[in-house]
């Protein structure tokens, strides 16, 4: 690195000026307003720099525009004045945070037609204009007071002065804050509402205090529990069952000498490419009351035929399937970055494999199983469209509130006071992660090349694992084949000869006067499914990514809540961020609704906690001294970052880059509000076939789906690479013991 | 620290954060040409009266699918800023509410005269905010194969579906969840009074194995054997009928009550002459052969639109004559649904 040590002040300055000058170009050369949402009537803003705050708050009559030029301006004279230089970091403290809260409030307080609370026009008069949403001049102007804001923080020597770390901080606190709070709170308020927009306590306690919630009438009497009794105990089962085949998995692809291991990995990622409802629909076929397997148990063995489907054991199995996948990504990652060396010490001190096992390796895959059972418990919590299809009289809170919100009842305020209980039992669960995670630490990966042999697994938990894990394979691939065959079926389960009509009907081309004409059905929602998805799987990595970083490796006060709320998102129902999206986001000052951007913003914050959790699991194993080693060779922490952890991160970022590109080609309840005629998605047009009965294009197109997004997950494990870390195979050691 | 290794950072949070100012304003929404329909019917049926409609006047219809529930969630969510121009199609129930709300707006169709009675009496229930486009009677639907394997005789009646040989093997919704359920257990109400109508479904829970969530699912569970009789919406089985699946449909003997698929424009739609166009397309007897066009067998709600062959005779089922007025209210509808609740929903497995 060039050039001495500076005083921190002088490097402060360029930086803080970059965005200053950022700030300034937001507020008086872009257009404050979005140009293509909806425009107030009165005295319409006008377009390219015209448009700008400074402009239109002069000539246009938005005087309140005006005032967030003085934290500019004040930020310009503590950067350019030398005398100001040491109280500079406050001044952009003050400055920023100024800015910042002034663009936030009179964006909420004046709305398309003047102020938007009706207390304010009683203080202060009516408002003849109003404005419209936020454009790119208020998107900059805002981007650089957080900016300015964090740099001041810094400046002021909070995390020891490190100014990426304070300003990532508070980029992902800000984009929570605007994409998650704000949407979430929109809903969860409506919770104490009496039904004409007043708040009682008294309606609130009596919506969560409801007997239907938590009665224990299965006890004591045959009759149904309550809906959070049966949610939580779906979601510890479908937890557990996934936590323990993930690990099965991980252990037979990473330590044992089994064969077909790129076949078991491409299996287990299957159901997770799968559009749910076809798993559901796959299961009925095989499993109902005219299903095959049904039918064969019937005719053999005499097994009565029933509807054992339809219930707890339907769902359980299906959510299983979908949600195995995911903890086996946490898992594989886990397991991989095990040092071999600790195991072999304990062998070198006459440890059996058991005790070496159960001492050594276990303990050190506990963030990698905390992570993939806190995921799967909130992921089957959330779940919509498995409960929904093969749930039959057993309710779990999900299909609850989705009921709350559109069935017949139409009751939003129990909609969101059975969110809340929601959030409450997620919350509960990263609590009890964290207590039996505890505060030891994981770190494996060390700066000393590590040259052990990976130990072989005790014999026991081998064959558990061969156990569990190949008959799984198995049935998942029964279940695949199945889905692929009754693609080219008439009409699946019913006439099973063979026909390519519904790929036609779904994928034809033809060739027009012009050229190519994409005459299937299916090319409009398919074409906007790969752009939401493409666009938003890098977003939400590198957003997932940084966010793992700051938690794994930055120490701040309020770390625990900061956590917390990265996971809320995810703890809610599709359908309640959908609803809570076009509440929050369908006016001013934020108005997205009708665009490809509420799509993609709704799938990167929803999809980001997947990322942070195999970040974080894939983190906490890297040995900090790494990071300490490359700061002290005068690396700064970017540098770090991209030359020393992200390349030990692959597995991270492969699980969080498949997971979020699938995720937001494959989830549906989130976004079935939110796609316009404009932007269909395949997702939402699959299941209007599934409803009108016509099975054939919609498994047709879901098996095109299964084999794209195959291609799509080969070619980013190609791009991004595996992992290398210094470790031996055993292959070249022959005096290693012979599996047995 | 270097002001090298500063530079990297300024250039990595500014990627991310010029990612996010992207992400917030460089996809504009297209601007506020074509009209913006929200569909309650089949997704074929939307894309022809889309077509039909774009193919006579020249102007693009953006059309959604959606159902009934998230269509009224969506329109109220979006009341401060509407973003939809027309709700087409769906049941009546939720377009009543939508119009007691005041979510929709007043219109008198120069086609009104041309309409059948019950259409006109959506329109006045809703006090002009919307109008009937078809009906659709509720009834039963059966899975042939198994009922001649099990040699039981098709039900005909709501008295039939007591019959012990129905046991456990009857769907219906929930009518919590679900517009169609909600249809039936009013039906069920006006038909045998209230008292007699929760006698009824007491016990007719023994006979049902599952209140499934969607109103048309006892139809497709129907059709795969997975269950032998459903309660639905007359065209849901039929549809299932044309699928190629062994079903059957019958209206019961002792009346029957029916939906309105209804029409109803958006207030503060910015394309009001456009909407209006829609609508009465939407009730012309062409717009209205796009149904029949495809595979739709709703009964047609203006008296010159032709009648598709499939569709359910509404003269040879005896209907009743349904209190949209009673039944569509929130109070009534709150209480029903609170009894039933107490009442079924407690004893149920």
């Amino acid at each position: 690195m060039p050039g001495p040590q500076k005083f921190a002040g002088d490097v402060m300055r360029p930086r803080s000026a970059v965005w200053l000058a950022l700030g300034w170009v937001g507020f008086a050369l872009l257009p404050w307003f979005a140009g293509s949402g909806t425009q107030p009537t009165l005295a319409p803003p006008s377009p390219g720099p015209a448009g700008s705050a400074l402009i239109d708050g002069l000539t246009n009559g938005r005087w309140w525009l005006l005032p967030a030029a003085l934290p500019l301006i004040l930020a310009l004279v503590a950067t350019a004045l030398p005398r100001l230089h040491a109280r500079q970091p406050a001044i952009l403290l003050a400055s920023g945070a100024f800015g910042l809260a002034w663009t936030a409030a009179q964006g909420f307080a004046i709305g398309l037609n003047g102020w938007a609370w009706g207390w304010l026009g009683a203080l202060f008069g009516p408002l003849p204009l109003g404005q419209g949403g936020f454009g790119a001049g208020a998107a900059l102007t805002a981007l650089s007071f957080l900016f300015l804001m964090t740099n001041g923080f810094a400046g002021l020597g909070f995390m020891k002065g490190d100014r990426f770390t304070a300003g990532a901080i508070g980029l992902v606190l800000a984009a929570i804050a605007a994409f998650v709070f704000l949407p979430v709170g929109y809903v969860l308020s409506g919770a104490g509402d009496t039904g004409t927009g007043a708040f009682s306590a008294a309606a609130l306690w009596s919506r969560l205090a409801a007997p239907d919630i938590w009665r224990l009438s299965c006890l004591t009497e045959a009759k149904a529990c309550g809906v959070v009794w049966n949610s939580v105990f779906l979601a510890v089962m479908t937890g557990i069952a996934t936590t323990l085949l993930g690990l099965a998995f991980a252990l037979v692809a990473v330590r044992t000498g089994f064969r077909a291991k790129k076949l078991l990995r491409v299996l287990t990622v299957l159901p997770i490419i799968t559009p749910p409802f076809v798993i559901s629909l796959a299961v009925i076929l095989l499993f109902g009351r005219n299903g095959t397997v049904t039918l064969v148990l019937a005719d053999w063995f005499g097994i009565p035929v029933s509807r054992w489907i339809y219930g707890l054991p339907g769902v359980l199995l299906t959510q299983t399937l979908a949600f195995t996948p995911i903890s086996f990504l946490v898992m594989i990652g886990v397991v991989q970055g095990i040092g071999p060396s600790l195991e072999e010490a304990a062998q070198t001190l006459r440890a059996s494999r058991w005790v070496t096992f159960r001492t050594v390796t276990w303990p050190l895959m506990r963030p990698g199983v905390a992570n993939a059972f806190l995921i799967s418990f909130i992921e089957s919590l959330a779940d919509f469209g498995n409960p929904l299809i093969l749930g039959g009289n057993f309710e779990v809170l999900s299909t609850k509130i989705y009921f709350a919100v559109v069935g017949a009842q139409n009751d939003p305020g129990r909609a969101a006071a059975l969110g809340i209980i929601l959030l409450c039992m997620c919350l509960g669960a990263f609590w009890v992660q964290r207590q039996w995670l505890g505060k030891k630490s994981y770190a494996t990966v060390g700066g000393k090349g590590d040259n052990g042999i990976p130990s072989q697994l005790p014999r026991g938990i081998k064959i558990a694992a061969y156990a569990t894990a190949l008959p799984w394979a198995a049935f998942t691939f029964v279940l695949y084949g199945l889905i692929l065959f009754g693609g080219f079926t008439e009409n699946w389960g019913r006439n099973n000869s063979l026909t390519l009509r519904h790929y036609l009907a779904a994928f034809d081309l033809s060739w027009g006067p012009g050229g190519l004409i994409w005459s299937g059905r299916a090319w409009g929602s398919l074409f906007t499914t790969i752009e939401v998805a493409a666009l938003s799987a890098p977003l939400t990595a590198a957003v997932g990514l940084l966010t793992a970083y700051l938690l794994v490796r930055q120490r701040f006060k309020g770390q625990g809540a900061f956590e917390f709320l990265t996971m809320l998102s995810f703890a809610i129902p599709g359908t309640v961020i959908g609803i809570s999206y076009i509440l929050a986001f369908n006016q001013p000052p934020i108005e997205l609704t009708g665009t490809v951007t509420i799509l993609i913003v709704c799938f990167v914050f929803r999809n980001m906690p997947v990322s942070i959790r195999a970040g974080v699991a894939a983190m906490s194993q890297i040995d900090r001294s790494l990071d300490e080693c490359s700061l002290t060779l005068g690396a700064g922490s970017v540098q770090t970052i991209r030359r020393v952890i992200l390349p030990l991160l692959r597995p991270a970022i492969v699980a969080s880059l498949v997971y979020s590109f699938v995720r937001a080609i494959t989830s549906i309840s989130a976004v079935i509000f939110l796609v316009s005629p404009k932007y269909e998605l395949a997702t939402a047009y699959i299941v209007g076939r599934v409803e009108q009965g016509d099975f054939g294009l919609a498994i047709a197109y879901s098996s095109a789906l299964i084999v794209l997004m195959s291609v799509v997950i080969a070619l980013i494990q190609l791009l991004v690479g595996e992992r290398r870390i210094g470790r031996r195979t055993a292959t070249p050691v022959t005096l290693q013991e012979k599996p047995v | 620290m270097t002001s090298a290794g500063n530079w990297i950072k300024s250039v990595g949070l500014g990627i991310l954060a010029a990612g996010s100012v992207i992400a917030l304003t460089a996809t504009p929404a297209k601007a506020q040409g074509p009209l913006t329909v929200l569909c309650g019917v089949q997704e074929e049926w939307c894309k022809a009266i889309a077509v039909a409609f774009e193919k006579k006047t020249g102007t693009a219809v953006a059309m959604s699918r959606k159902s009934a529930g998230e269509a009224l969630a969506q329109i109220r969510a979006e009341s401060a800023n509407p973003k939809t121009d027309v709700w087409w199609g769906g049941p009546g129930d939720p377009h009543l509410q939508a119009a007691e709300e005041g979510l929709t707006l007043a219109y008198e169709s120069p086609q009104f005269a041309d309409l059948q009675p019950w259409a006109q009496s959506q329109y006045k229930q809703s006090q002009g905010r919307s109008v009937g486009i078809y009906a659709g009677a509720l009834g039963f639907v059966y899975n042939t194969e198994l009922l001649a394997k099990r040699k039981i005789s098709a039900p005909k009646c709501w008295a039939d579906l007591l019959r012990p040989e129905f046991r456990e093997e009857i769907q219906i919704a929930n009518p919590n969840a679900s517009g169609t359920a909600y249809t039936a257990l009013a039906t069920l109400v006006q038909v045998l009074g209230e008292d007699g109508a929760f006698d009824y479904l007491k016990k007719l829970n023994d006979n049902v194995n599952q209140y499934t969530k969607s109103g048309s699912a006892p139809a497709a569970a129907v059709a795969r054997s997975e269950t032998l009789v459903g309660i639905i919406f007359m065209h849901d089985g039929i549809n299932q009928k044309v699928n190629g699946f062994p079903v059957d449909v019958a209206a019961p003997c002792e009346g029957t009550g029916y939906e309105i698929g209804s029409v109803s424009i958006i207030k503060g739609t910015k394309n009001l002459d456009t909407a209006k166009a829609f609508y009465e397309f939407a009730l012309s007897p062409e717009g209205q052969a796009t149904g029949a066009e495809t595979k739709q067998f709703q009964m047609p709600s203006n008296r010159k639109a032709a009648i598709p062959p499939e569709a359910p005779k509404l003269e040879a089922i005896r209907m009743i004559d349904y209190n949209f007025q009673k039944f569509g209210t929130a109070e009534e509808r709150k209480r029903l649904l609170s009894r039933w609740d107490a009442e079924i929903k407690a004893v149920a497995k």
